[in-house]
């Protein structure tokens, strides 16, 4: 569905990713881990047109997406859920949930997926009148999440949505991950937290300082040693 | 002062209160989204002002749709404006395009002294706003009475607009966070050329409706009133529209009661506003409405 090619951003001198390549089958997840400075946001805030990559090619079901802004980008399904959530915090539950169809005018649709977010996220119904800048962490993640299904999303791209979170909410954002997943949602999920992102994942890639230099399927990488050593921290 | 006086002096006070409002309403738009401040925002309530009269006097146009030309005229202006002088900006340092403001200010000051000529110009009478209203013992112009009503009838429609649509909504998300609007497929573009479009037509509107109250045009009629709009969207929390109307009807208030009750100070008439702004902000830092502003990250 979605295949890197060769792929290099630079931010002024500094070289982020240094001819990255790799592929997101349709309806798998797969997941991204690396170390912090890894370039891994990078990674997804080029493929969505947010940084605008030196060299290399990234298609869409075989067509390039390089050459479109982010919004035709989001439009042809590919979205993301930044890092950081980056809702915004002066409008309320509800009117970010809007923002997360902006795209979409089949109003019948819209509402219901908003109420079927609603099911899936409760604690968000409750707070759908209150700015989203005064919910918890772990609210304002299931709004980005919940946010970024509102566009029904072909591929959803989520760029660490366990960070800060209780071990609890940990846990139900990755079933939500898998859930949406088997409805049929194609994820790229890029996660410090390795062990929980390899478990869900089909397939793995492990960034080092801008190169891919380990894949494999989601079990293979947690059994790898390599792996073990440097993100699990186990064998030391 | 008898009553009657003292409700002139408030018709009087409400319409000027009006048109800083309008004109604030522009800055307040602009700086929320951009974080620009648009200094050439008083040289498009001038522009409002001359299309009209050109289209009134040159092409011979009935006032009304001479009006509703000038103003559609305005709002291009005021798109082109943010097309030319601040979108090829965006990226640069915020000084570069402040720069790049202030330098449209003059190049449109100076373009309309050349065009326009710098000797000021008067509108023609238009009987309906040049009659004089007795309401009992009070007697007003009815221009002092429209303008009051043409805005407050704007100021819903805007309110409406900014909370109630789609349009609204982008404005706001590009405001708070330009890439996450991005992300949410907004067209981030197309929302800044729709705030200016609409904050310029407001000042087109404000500067028709300025000349039928003081009906002498000159290219830089919009530099006091630019500024003291500017003031007034500070005081009011720059960034809020509401903060901008009321801070646009504290100064037209202050002004016209200043001079209505102490005419010996009526010299310093123009200094009232930055009195004002420096009071307020002394007490309160963001502005009347403004909130503890956080930093963008
Ligand atoms: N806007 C920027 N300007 C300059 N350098 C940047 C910018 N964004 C990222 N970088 C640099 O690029 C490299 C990769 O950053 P990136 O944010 O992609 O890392 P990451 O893998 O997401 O890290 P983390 O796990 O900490 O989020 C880092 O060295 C970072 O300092
Ligand atoms: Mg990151």
């Amino acid at each position: 569905m979605l295949r890197i090619e060769d792929l290099s951003v630079h931010y002024g001198g500094i070289h982020a990713l240094q001819g990255v390549s790799f592929e997101v089958p349709e309806g798998k997840i797969v997941t991204l881990i690396g170390a912090n400075g890894a370039g891994k946001s990078t990674t997804l805030n080029s493929i969505v047109g947010l940084v605008k990559p030196s060299s290399g090619t990234i298609t869409l079901d075989g067509v390039p997406i390089g050459p479109l802004g982010t919004k035709d980008i989001v439009r042809k399904g590919v979205v993301l859920a930044p890092e950081g959530r980056r809702i915004f915090p002066n409008l309320t539950t509800e009117e970010n949930l809007a923002l997360g169809a902006f795209a979409r005018n089949d109003k019948d649709g819209v509402e219901a997926d908003k109420r079927k977010a609603y099911k899936l996220f409760p604690r968000l119904e409750e707070r759908q009148k209150q700015k989203a800048g005064t919910l918890s962490g772990g609210e304002q993640q299931m709004l980005a999440v919940a946010r970024a299904l509102m566009s029904r999303p072909k591929l959803l791209m989520m760029d660490e949505p366990s960070l800060g979170l209780a071990p609890l909410i940990v846990k139900m954002i990755f079933d939500i991950i898998r859930t949406i997943n088997a409805e049929g949602t194609t994820i790229l999920l890029v996660e410090q937290n390795a062990k929980a992102a390899l478990e869900i994942a089909d397939y793995g890639y492990v960034l080092e300082t801008g190169r891919i230099t380990l894949s494999g399927p989601g079990k293979e990488l947690l059994a790898d040693d390599r792996v073990q050593r440097a993100y699990l921290g186990e064998g030391i | 002062m008898d009553i009657a006086t003292f409700f002139q002096q408030v018709a009087n006070a409400l319409s000027l209160g009006s048109l800083y409002a309008l004109i604030a309403i522009g800055y307040t738009m602009v700086y929320g989204i951009l974080r620009l401040i648009n200094f050439a925002h008083g040289d498009v309530f001038m522009l409002g002002a001359y299309f009209a009269f050109y289209a009134v006097t040159a092409l011979a146009m009935p006032w009304g749709i001479a009006f509703i030309v000038a103003i559609g005229l305005t709002g291009l202006f005021g798109i082109g404006l943010e097309r030319v002088a601040y979108r090829p900006l965006r990226d640069s340092p915020k000084i570069s395009i402040m720069i790049s403001a202030i330098g449209a200010s003059f190049l449109i000051e100076n373009v309309g002294i050349v065009l326009f000529g710098g000797r000021p110009k008067s509108f023609p009478s238009i009987p309906l706003f040049d009659t004089v209203i007795h309401l009992g013992s009070v007697s007003v112009l009815s221009v002092s009475l429209f303008i009051p009503v043409v805005t407050a009838a704007i100021l819903a429609a805007l309110l409406w607009m900014v909370n109630g649509t789609k349009t609204g909504l982008a404005m706001r998300a590009v405001s708070t966070d330009l890439d996450a609007a991005r992300l949410m497929a907004i067209d981030v573009n197309k929302t800044i050329s729709m705030t200016f479009g609409i904050g310029s037509i407001l000042a087109g509107i404000g500067g028709i409706m300025w000349t039928m109250k003081y009906p002498q045009l000159n290219p830089l009629m919009g530099f006091m009133p630019g500024l003291k709009c500017f003031i007034a969207a500070v005081i009011g929390g720059i960034g809020n529209i509401q903060g901008a109307v009321l801070g646009g009807f504290l100064l037209g208030f202050i002004e016209i009661m200043i001079v209505a009750f102490l005419p010996e100070l009526t010299g310093y008439r123009d200094a009232f506003a930055f009195v004002l702004l420096i009071a307020v902000l002394l007490a309160k830092p963001s502005g009347l409405l403004g909130k503890n502003q956080t930093v963008k990250v």
